[in-house]
């Protein structure tokens, strides 16, 4: 034990100041920043001001941040139809293929993302892969414009973000009984009701959280809107990468920094309610 | 005409349609190659209490299973009431099982769980709330209607599991070793709950155990299985007292063997025999054995006798061990061969010979005419 007592003092006071140096002391830079006066020499100046958080309503950036939102819930939309149906297929599946199929959904993220990204450019370019084999099988006789589109960025974020929504839901899939399905159809009911009333409440949680772990990156990953939507489709993160690296304006990137972690953290409350929600309801409305 | 005695004895296998509510016919079933049930044909009756028994691993919860629609048989047909679901999915078959895992709707609560069978069959809301409180009120649990399962105790899940497939009122109900999750006490209360649920329904039940106690106390037949194969078919008196082979007398309760060849059939039908180096008489009861035939003697505990040494007749021996049970007392019984047997004695504070001490020599005999005499059995014995 007294060996034991200032090995963990050092490892709990390690984590804290990782903490303290790289989230917390950063995160409050950021809000700092975000209340300055922009300045050509020293980027910032010592002098309190709301008048970034008023850029912020300017209707440019309002559209700017709407479209990054549309494409986000798009995205997440397009996991989840993609996810959904692959994990339940996944879980179903004999228990010595499972691991393989989960290790080939972790595999890419062996690689950067980046370069996946890159990759991904590669595919769709005019005369990229895609439409070379498209030409060669002569389904279309002009290569097809499919990079700097808002599909092919959709198509990008899809492509990193799904493995984020397959995994937890396939954490729940794997720990759906399969006595309750066998008993719901023993009981007289068809297989959408089964679905409907047993499958997607059971596995409700593993949706919202796959959501969120995609919904919450795909307003912020600006490399793939960089790469694969050119200067046009720019996400909530292009905005702020923008702002800190070219424009040099640091407090509105602060700013605009800000209130996407606040939205996130709306939606992060509005995921805990809702879980809330769903375990006490089966609760409550017995009765109605 | 008299009738022949393979008339007699097809009888009782060939019953009219109002009578056998299941019927299956040649049923089997393979798991990767595996035989778990081998073709194998079996009527169930209408209204009775019916029940397989078996060690792990017999094939009785594949049966059931194939019989719910869990499984497809490799071959034969089951008949419901005269109508072939061997096809059928288990939600358009008029049977209900309970699971073993009780199997119940952890997002729900008890009345949504027991509700779910009527709704699936879009009942009216009034009718559904109707039927599912009388249902609630015949197993006790009206009070916890608003529960969810994870708020009950095993006793009272279980009670919902056997709600929620009552509801439909099935022809059959199915139970796949409902009470094995519970301790001794509640599974006693239970097996009496289900038995007069039983009866205030008159639905017939399927019931699957490994515990012959259970199977015995609670069936109007036993289905007695072992490695896919269905050993014997009877009341739970015929299996217990007329077992057909050696795995059934030993599966049901304790038994005890000597071996004996037939010496002498007396002009009674008697058989004449050496047991342990003594001159036995047994009944022959028509059997058709013969001198030479090699059988087994198969004699239960409580049909030993523990004599004081002195008396003339039984084998001698000494008790080795001694076990108070309650109601009886179990002692094993070393024989001066080295045979063991297991003898059990009602308690009788009275028998001044009742209270032999270990290592006490003692004489053993039994109840004339209640041996069980088998063909002796070779490879197959367990």
């Amino acid at each position: 034990m007294k060996l034991r007592a200032p090995f963990r003092t050092g490892v709990v006071a390690l984590i804290w100041a990782w903490m303290l140096l790289f989230v917390f002391l950063p995160n409050l830079l950021v809000i700092a920043a975000s209340f300055l006066v922009r300045d050509d020499v020293h980027f910032v100046r010592l002098e309190g001001s709301l008048q970034s958080y008023a850029r912020l309503l300017d209707p440019v950036y309002a559209s700017v941040f709407l479209d990054s939102l549309g494409m986000a819930l798009t995205t997440t939309l397009a996991c989840l139809l993609i996810g959904y149906p692959f994990a339940y297929a996944v879980s179903r599946l004999p228990a010595r293929v499972k691991p393989l199929l989960i290790f080939l959904v972790i595999l890419p993220f062996w690689t950067n993302s980046l370069v996946r990204t890159y990759a991904m450019k590669l595919l769709l370019a005019t005369n990229g892969l895609v439409n070379q084999a498209l030409l060669g099988v002569g389904i279309v006789e002009q290569p097809l414009r499919m990079l700097y589109t808002e599909g092919a960025v959709i198509a990008g974020l899809v492509y990193v973000l799904l493995p984020f929504m397959i995994l937890p839901l396939y954490a729940v899939f794997e720990q759906l009984r399969a006595d309750l399905l066998e008993v719901s159809s023993d009981l007289g009911a068809q297989p959408w009701r089964t679905f409907r009333y047993v499958v997607l409440p059971l596995t409700m949680p593993g949706v919202l959280a796959g959501c969120l772990l995609v919904l919450i990156p795909a307003v912020g990953m600006f490399y793939v809107a960089d790469v694969l939507g050119g200067a046009k489709h720019l996400l909530i993160g292009n905005v702020i990468k923008n702002q800190f690296l070219d424009a040099r304006d640091w407090p509105f990137g602060a700013a605009a920094s800000i209130l996407l972690t606040l939205a996130m953290a709306l939606l992060l409350y509005a995921y805990y309610l809702s879980a809330r929600m769903v375990r006490r309801r089966s609760g409550d409305d017995a009765l109605a | 005409m008299a009738p022949t005695r393979t008339d007699a004895e097809a009888a009782p296998r060939v019953a009219t349609p109002e009578q056998t509510i299941l019927q299956l016919q040649g049923i089997s079933k393979s798991f990767d190659d595996k035989r778990v049930v081998f073709p194998l044909d079996l009527d169930v009756r209408h209204g009775e209490f019916i029940t397989l028994l078996g060690p792990s691993g017999c094939g009785k919860t594949t049966l059931l299973r194939l019989i719910g629609g869990f499984e497809r048989p490799d071959s034969g047909t089951i008949l419901l009431a005269g109508q072939d679901i061997t096809r059928l999915p288990p939600n358009q078959r008029p049977v209900n099982t309970v699971f073993q895992s009780y199997a119940l709707f952890p997002h729900m609560s008890v009345f949504d769980n027991v509700a779910y069978g009527l709704r699936a069959e879009r009942r009216p809301r009034a009718e559904v709330e109707a039927r599912v409180r009388e249902v609630l009120d015949m197993v006790q649990l009206q009070a916890l209607a608003g529960r969810r399962p994870d708020q009950l105790s095993g006793g009272q899940q279980q009670r919902v599991a056997i709600a929620r497939a009552v509801i439909k009122k099935p022809r059959l109900l199915l139970l796949d070793e409902p009470l094995s999750a519970l301790d001794y006490k509640l599974r006693r209360q239970m097996q009496i709950e289900l038995k007069r649920l039983q009866r205030e329904l008159g639905i017939t039940f399927l019931f699957v155990t490994h515990d012959q106690e259970e199977a015995l106390s609670m069936s109007d037949r036993v289905v007695v299985m072992r490695e896919g194969h269905v050993e014997q078919v009877g009341t739970p008196r015929d299996v217990y007292e007329s077992p057909s082979n050696l795995f059934v007398a030993r599966f049901v309760g304790e038994i005890n063997v000597f071996d004996v060849e037939v010496t002498e059939v007396l002009g009674d039908g008697r058989l004449v025999g050496e047991i342990e180096g003594q001159c036995v008489t047994l009944p022959g009861r028509d059997r058709g054995f013969a001198v030479g035939d090699a059988l087994h003697v198969l004699l239960r505990p409580e049909d030993l006798r523990l004599l004081p040494p002195d008396r003339e007749q039984g084998f001698s021996g000494e008790v080795v061990e001694r076990n108070y049970k309650g109601m009886t007392l179990e002692s094993v019984i070393r024989l001066d061969s080295g045979h063991q047997l297991l003898a059990s004695e009602f308690f009788d504070e009275d028998d001044p010979d009742f209270d032999y001490r270990l290592g006490e020599k003692i004489k053993v005999t039994w109840v004339p005419n209640w041996e069980i005499l088998l063909p002796r059995e070779t490879a197959r014995a367990v």
